[in-house]
């Protein structure tokens, strides 16, 4: 049980990773701490010994920032022009990424990884033009600063007070194949830049003042070589996988990053993922959404929305999550998910308040307390000196949506407003000319009735103002004094309470149910539309049902433009007609070919209006789906996102269906075609045989049985025997050709000698020879062959048969075979008067013969089958003149590896046959 | 020998056929039965103890293969088939099933009469059987296992000298691929059939005058081989 097994996932893993990287480049990174740290200038180190190598070495792109010594290493270095990307009026020079992929260096250098590339481009960052670069099998050098890493971003804000927007995603660095880090002690990068050693741009340099500070150099300085021993350790772990050390079956346990509404879901994203990799296992990251947080502003979603997406960018796993309890919907899903961990954000005071409720636990808390088996890490508040604009931003959006509060949505909301008023009228009306029949309790009741009607149907700010009104109209004109709102009896204040509460407690109550039926309806909706989908998909037939069946369904449950792009004969994607506004086809193929998603609210190309999934197939990628929503933030919901993945799966497995459908149907047709001309081949010729079988018969009868016959007589019978079997070998070689024509013929190759088949070759054509010899001179050593004997032989007799027919009686054929290189060389060759001049390369054509009209019999089909016969053993069979001045065919086949034939010793010991 | 007229039975569904056998074997002086089915071919056979069964494989109520399997339960009278397929296999399938020889249509009367008489002089031969045996200017003793070509002796080695046995012991008679295999080298060795060429390309090497253009040790392509006697078409 402790025996190093590796985990067959694991090695499954490492089998496509090595088998992505095998036709991929190789992308080693130099990273430094700071700027200055002399990255560049190790990477143009590296190039030129590279170039020494004889290696391809072109620039992509180096900034030298005027650093004389940098500049001095570019030279004599290849370099591919930028590309000028016009914006904003000025002109912006951009590495070209398709200058490099067409000019295919052995080694690209492509400075500041992080770089982001100006709108516009095909990606929006410069690491993603290196990913295709490196796809393409280039090797690629780059350098990196350690802050511009998407997980230390907050980090390094925190310590030097700036936040970078340029960033890499860990993934990218994690994945590169090597790392090396560029280091230079603080003091001795202050003293450079001192020196003007290091460059800094004119209208940063306050900012560059700031930066460059001893104390956050060295901060760095830990974080990067903290960075760099990460991913040592992660490319231990590699190699002991690899190779299997492993002593612990380690369980597979992960992080879940719980994200809140707030800002600081960002910074528990970040850290989450700063774990995870610290720990190297997975994680997840959710969000849940209760009916208050339903009602949230706009841009608190928009914003939770971008956390996730952040998330999954981190490589993170990522849902939404609905439930009227924040910790039960996350204990329930750790559960489910064997997460062990859970991170939350810091703890927050709710509704703005200084404190928190006594009564209302922090999620945190909660999770403690419904979870007990489950650690929570807690992460603490962010600084809020950090100068953090998505931060304040945030608080800005909240105060503002805590003060619009809930009345968001205009006109139906007013009209909600409007039913409190009228039935505090209306029951205050019916109730009036019973006030003396019933008892103020009752007519309170009635009112709290009036209530929890308008709860139930309006919610719980209706139900406030009705509970308001509805007091209000009990006290004025039921409770005396009539027509005042003067309360004579203390109990009716308590009434008014009751009545509010009622009425806000069964609000909020029908409120969460309507909330949670609606997601109910909504989940409903969407597994209906996917089921829905699935039956049509499952009875489609044909690639265009297919095709209608998706446009209908994805654009009625997306409500949006749906196209399907498949690819055509050529296996490039064809453009539908007519063709939609704003699809891109160069996109789609991209998308195909990379097998990843492009196009809207992607990392490839993310201003295009149509987002593009890959239709991937067990087998291979079966198109491309492109989708236009009417509201782009729809595909950044992680639900509607996974609904669309497992649309485009279904898609593409009914693709692949109808495929191999097709497939097996033009083989079902292929195997009847062939066996038809099969049977009607044999039946043609059972049925040609048996009469000719007769007539040689009949003919041979005449001779043998008395009374005798005179000798004109016997020549004449002869003759007609000779006669029918030469028209039996005219039709054998009419079916033949036939069946090699239609590829119907399959070769039994077994490993034969070729002495016993010219043997039996020269037996089948002895009458035709007549007094002709033939002499027959095989090296004494040649090999088994590996050919189909009985069509070799056809070709030997054929050979034979052809040299007999056109030469006199008296000539002398000979055959002859030698090993030639990888071949066998057979020639049959004979002295008689040899070829028609200029027609050899004629001669195996169908129904050619050396005259066109002769008194020789046949049509000139038996050097076409030896032509076809050969060439389908892979040999070839060419005519040219024997050294005796007659005609030699020579023909090929090739030798191959003959079997081992075990000495006598083997001989097994057996009863004596007698 | 003072026997009764040999017999034969002839099963073949085309009477024209059946008419120009017939004439030939009584020329030959048989006594000749038809039959145009394999029912009734099997109850010829089984009534009238043939010296010789000539059958069709392609028959109108089942395959010529099936009665030769058939008849070998009691049976061991020669078989020999006339087939109008093309196919190997279908030849490898009689013989295996138990036929002694194959003759593929149209054949020529002669070679038909040549097989005949070299099957009935086998299976009479069988209950007199000589230790020495001679074909061409070969002799084999098998009693002091020695043979000679032309007077002088020849070495064989042991499987040579086995799979010359077989064939002696059945010759005139066309062995598969697997019948020899399998009397050579036992049935473990069912599907080297490369084997047997090499071996077979010895023998030849070593009795016949020119390997190339074999007179006794004959080759059916793709079905398998033959020791003659006589040499064919002399």
């Amino acid at each position: 049980m402790t025996a190093a097994r590796p985990d067959p996932d694991q090695l499954l893993d490492r089998l496509r990773s090595d088998e992505l990287r095998a036709g991929r480049g190789r992308l080693r990174i130099y990273i430094g701490a700071s700027a200055g740290a002399g990255k560049t200038y190790a990477m143009l180190t590296a190039a030129h010994e590279a170039v020494a190598k004889g290696v391809d070495v072109v620039i992509g792109v180096v900034e030298t920032h005027g650093r004389a010594d940098t500049a001095a290493r570019v030279e004599g270095l290849a370099r591919l022009p930028l590309r000028a990307v016009p914006h904003r009026g000025r002109d912006l020079a951009e590495f070209d990424l398709d200058a490099a992929l067409a000019r295919r260096p052995g080694l690209l250098l492509v400075d500041e990884l992080a770089h982001s590339n100006a709108p516009g481009s095909r990606h929006p960052k410069r690491w993603q033009d290196v990913e295709d670069v490196l796809a393409a099998g280039i090797d690629v050098l780059s350098t990196l600063n350690i802050q511009h890493l998407e997980s230390l971003n907050d980090v390094v804000a925190g310590i030097v007070g700036i936040r970078v927007k340029e960033t890499l995603p860990d993934s990218v660095f994690d994945t590169a194949d090597e790392v090396v880090m560029v280091d230079v002690p603080a003091d001795e990068l202050l003293a450079r830049l001192k020196a003007g050693k290091v460059y800094v741009a004119p209208q940063a340099e306050r900012a560059a003042q700031h930066f460059f500070r001893k104390g956050n150099l060295i901060a760095l300085r830990e974080l990067a070589l903290r960075r760099m021993a990460d991913r040592m350790q992660g490319d231990v772990l590699d190699y002991r996988d690899a190779q299997s050390i492993r002593d612990v079956w380690r369980t597979q346990e992960a992080l879940l990053a719980c994200v809140g509404p707030g800002p600081e879901g960002e910074q528990v994203v970040r850290s989450t993922a700063r774990l995870a990799g610290r720990l190297n296992i997975a994680w997840h990251a959710v969000y849940v959404e209760t009916p208050a947080l339903q009602r949230a502003p706009r841009t608190e979603r928009m914003r939770v929305l971008a956390t996730l997406h952040l998330a999954e960018t981190l490589s993170a796993t990522t849902a939404v999550l609905t439930g009227a309890n924040v910790a039960q919907a996350l204990v329930e899903h750790a559960r489910e998910h064997n997460l062990s961990t859970l991170v939350m954000g810091p703890a927050r005071p709710k509704g703005g308040a200084l404190w928190p409720h006594p009564w209302h636990r922090q999620p945190a808390d909660e999770v403690a307390r419904c979870g007990a088996d489950l650690d929570v890490i807690r992460i603490g508040a962010p600084r809020s000196d950090t100068p953090s604009p998505s931060g304040t931003a945030g608080r800005d959006a909240r105060s503002m949506a805590s003060r619009a509060a809930e009345p968001a949505s205009g006109r139906s909301r007013w009209t909600a407003y409007l039913w409190p008023v009228l039935g505090a009228v209306i029951t205050t009306a019916c109730l009036q000319p019973l006030s003396d029949l019933l008892e103020p309790t009752n007519i309170a009741m009635l009112f709290l009735l009036g209530v929890v009607g308008i709860a139930v149907r309006q919610g719980r700010g209706p139900a406030a103002l009705a509970a308001l009104l509805n007091v209000a109209a009990f006290d004025l004109f039921f409770i005396p004094p009539i027509l005042s709102f003067t309360v004579n009896d203390a109990q009716y204040v308590l009434t008014f309470g009751v009545m509010l509460a009622v009425g806000l407690v069964v609000g909020q109550l029908t409120a969460g149910l309507r909330f949670q039926a609606r997601i109910a309806a909504h989940r409903e909706t969407r597994a209906r539309k996917l089921f829905e989908f699935a039956r049509d998909l499952s009875g489609a037939l044909q690639r265009d049902q297919v095709v209608e069946s998706t446009g209908s369904t994805l654009s009625s449950a997306f409500g949006s433009q749906v196209v399907l792009l498949l690819p055509g004969d050529d296996d490039a994607l064809v453009m539908p007609h007519p063709a939609p506004d704003g699809l891109d086809l160069g996109i789609a193929q991209w998308a195909c070919d990379q097998d990843r998603q492009a196009g809207l609210s992607t990392d490839t190309l993310p201003a295009s209006p149509f987002r593009y999934v890959p239709l991937r197939a067990p087998m291979r990628i079966r198109g491309v789906l492109a989708i236009r929503p009417q509201d782009p933030r729809w595909l950044l919901i992680p639900e509607q996102q996974r609904q669309l993945d497992t649309f485009a799966s279904l898609i593409a497995i009914a693709l692949e269906r109808v495929h191999y459908a097709d497939v097996a149907r033009q083989t079902l047709v292929g195997m009847e075609a062939e066996r038809l001309r099969n049977s009607l081949l044999s039946a043609m010729s059972h049925d040609i045989r048996t009469p000719l079988t007769v007539l040689a018969g009949l003919a041979e009868s005449l001779a043998t049985v008395p009374p005798a016959l005179s000798p004109d007589q016997l020549d004449q019978v002869h003759a007609i025997r000779d006669e029918v079997m030469h028209m039996s070998t005219l039709v054998a070689n009419l079916l033949d050709m036939a069946r090699i024509q239609s590829g119907a013929i399959t070769l039994r190759r077994e490993w034969q000698s070729l002495e016993e088949i010219i043997g039996t070759a020269i037996q089948s054509v002895r009458r035709q020879l007549g007094p002709r010899a033939v002499t027959v001179t095989l090296p004494p050593d040649l090999p088994l062959v590996e050919f189909d004997a009985v069509l070799i032989e056809r070709v030997l007799a054929n050979l034979l048969e052809n040299a007999a027919k056109y030469t006199p009686p008296t000539t002398r054929i000979t055959l002859s075979a030698a090993c030639v290189g990888k071949d066998l060389r057979v020639t049959v060759a004979d002295d008689g008067p040899g070829l028609p001049p200029g027609r050899a390369d004629r001669l195996f054509d169908k129904f050619t013969r050396g005259d066109s009209e002769s008194a020789t019999p046949g049509v000139g089909l038996g050097l076409a089958i030896c032509r076809a016969i050969v060439d389908a053993h892979g040999g070839h069979i060419s005519a040219g003149a024997s050294a005796q001045g007659g005609a030699a065919l020579t023909f090929t086949l090739p030798l191959g590896t003959p079997p081992v034939i075990d000495a006598d010793a083997e001989l097994p010991v057996l009863p004596e046959t007698a | 020998m003072s026997d009764p007229l040999p017999t034969a039975i002839l099963i073949e569904d085309e009477p024209q056929i059946r008419r120009f056998v017939r004439a030939a074997l009584e020329g030959e002086g048989w006594s000749v039965f038809e039959a145009d089915t394999v029912k009734r071919g099997l109850i010829d056979i089984g009534t009238r103890r043939p010296d010789l069964v000539i059958v069709d494989l392609g028959l109108p109520d089942g395959d010529g293969a099936e009665l030769i399997r058939d008849v070998r339960n009691w049976s061991s009278v020669p078989v020999i088939v006339l087939s109008a397929r093309a196919d190997e296999t279908d030849k490898v399938k009689a013989l295996d099933a138990g036929a002694d020889d194959y003759l593929v249509k149209p054949f020529g009367v002669a070679e038909l009469m040549a097989r005949v008489r070299a099957n009935l002089r086998r299976s009479r031969s069988d209950k007199t059987a000589s230790p020495v045996f001679t074909f061409g200017n070969v002799e084999v003793d098998q009693s002091a296992r020695i043979v000679r070509k032309a007077g002088a002796e020849v070495h064989l080695t042991p499987i040579e000298y086995r799979l010359l046995g077989v064939l002696i012991a059945n010759v005139g008679r066309v062995m598969t691929h697997q019948q020899l295999l399998r009397a050579v080298w036992g049935p473990g060795r069912s599907d080297s059939s490369h084997y047997l060429r090499v071996y077979m390309g010895h023998l030849r090497q070593k009795l016949e005058d020119d390997a190339a253009q074999p007179r006794h040790i004959l080759t059916e392509t793709a079905v398998g081989y033959r020791l003659v006697e006589d040499a064919p078409g002399h």
